[in-house]
């Protein structure tokens, strides 16, 4: 992309079919401006979560300007954590994991990156999208 | 660990009893998960603990610490789940702590109860929320109490600390659950036994067993 680097968007359920929906409705929201990475399942492609998988979706989504993070239910947050620490130092801090309801959240803090917002503005968005 | 024992036969029978035990449990624990949560926790810990088994010699060769952080990232990575990374950040942490020190009573005091805020860190939890932090801060705060008072004999520690998570498990049977997928059913948890605070129970009295024998 020759625009300046937006905030991207990752997505981790514990369904992988939910993670592929949510990214689904990003995309028809905001089209394919903002990155968007996502990730579901367990290690055996059943219901769960995977820190290797998360991990690698992470890397992969990675941008300069950040990352806001969507996530569902307990585990899935505390894996997303742990992906996170074992990212390199210098991208570890451009990732943040929002406190919001994950297909909400994510359409809002897409529709905000698509703006070219900042990653605490994008959070915020996200964050403030259900109440 | 005995005196006599060299570091990797006490580490691979560390290893084979956990291994085992969560083989024989796994559909005890199912279904304790059943009741109150999503029904996985004896797979996912199975899945987890077959790929130690799997790497049992590897890991039995390094140092504690070592061995205690690679199990921990095995864990993390294959049981998925939340209590993937809960006893990931636990074995993780307290093969940091421990570092390139031998394992005795006060270095696992000290291992275990950075380990053990470290899982209250990564699940923002307390004891008293029907986790398995309900059995590893008692059998934590017992191990801390012998070693202050310089109790010695190994034997007699390892059936305290198996007393002591015994008892503890059962404390979770009258707990609401506040944390994790228990707590979406509020009141209705009470009156089951915490899954994970079972598998902390069952690992425990498998080291516990394992320590009292070998002493």
């Amino acid at each position: 992309m020759s625009a300046p680097a937006q905030v991207a968007v990752a997505i981790v359920s514990h369904s992988p079919e939910i993670a592929r929906g949510t990214a689904a409705m990003v995309h028809q929201m905001v089209g394919s401006d903002v990155r968007v990475g996502y990730c579901g399942g367990n290690a055996d492609g059943g219901l769960g979560t995977d820190v290797e998988t998360i991990r690698a979706m992470l890397e992969d989504v990675w941008t300069h300007a950040g990352v806001a993070v969507l996530v569902d239910l307990g585990g899935a947050e505390m894996n997303t954590e742990m992906a996170i620490e074992m990212l390199s130092e210098d991208k570890r801090a451009g990732f943040t994991i929002c406190n919001a309801a994950i297909v909400e959240g994510a359409v809002m803090a897409a529709t905000q990156a698509s703006t070219g917002s900042g990653l605490q503005e994008v959070q915020q968005a996200a964050e403030d999208a259900i109440g | 660990m005995p005196a006599d024992a060299t570091p990797p036969a006490w580490h691979r029978a560390a290893i084979d009893a956990c291994v085992a035990t969560i083989a024989a449990e796994a559909d005890t624990l199912t279904e304790l998960d059943s009741a109150i949560g999503d029904g996985d926790h004896g797979t996912n810990l199975k899945r987890g603990f077959d790929a130690l088994a799997a790497e049992a010699d590897t890991l039995a060769d390094q140092p504690t610490g070592a061995m205690l952080q690679r199990a921990g990232t095995t864990l993390a990575n294959k049981v998925g789940g939340a209590s993937g990374a809960l006893y990931g950040s636990l074995l993780m942490m307290m093969g940091r702590q421990l570092g390139g020190r031998p394992l005795d009573p006060a270095t696992l005091a000290e291992a275990l109860g950075q380990g053990v805020e470290m899982v209250k860190k990564r699940g923002r939890a307390e004891a008293g929320e029907k986790t398995l932090l309900d059995v590893l801060v008692p059998v934590q705060r017992e191990l801390d109490r012998a070693v202050d008072a310089g109790e010695g004999d190994r034997a007699d520690l390892a059936h305290r600390l198996r007393a002591c998570a015994d008892n503890a498990l059962e404390s979770t049977r009258a707990m609401t659950a506040t944390k994790g997928r228990a707590s979406y059913l509020g009141e209705r948890s009470a009156g089951h036994l915490d899954p994970g605070a079972a598998s902390a129970c069952l690992l425990i009295g498998a080291l516990a067993d394992l320590a009292e024998d070998r002493t």
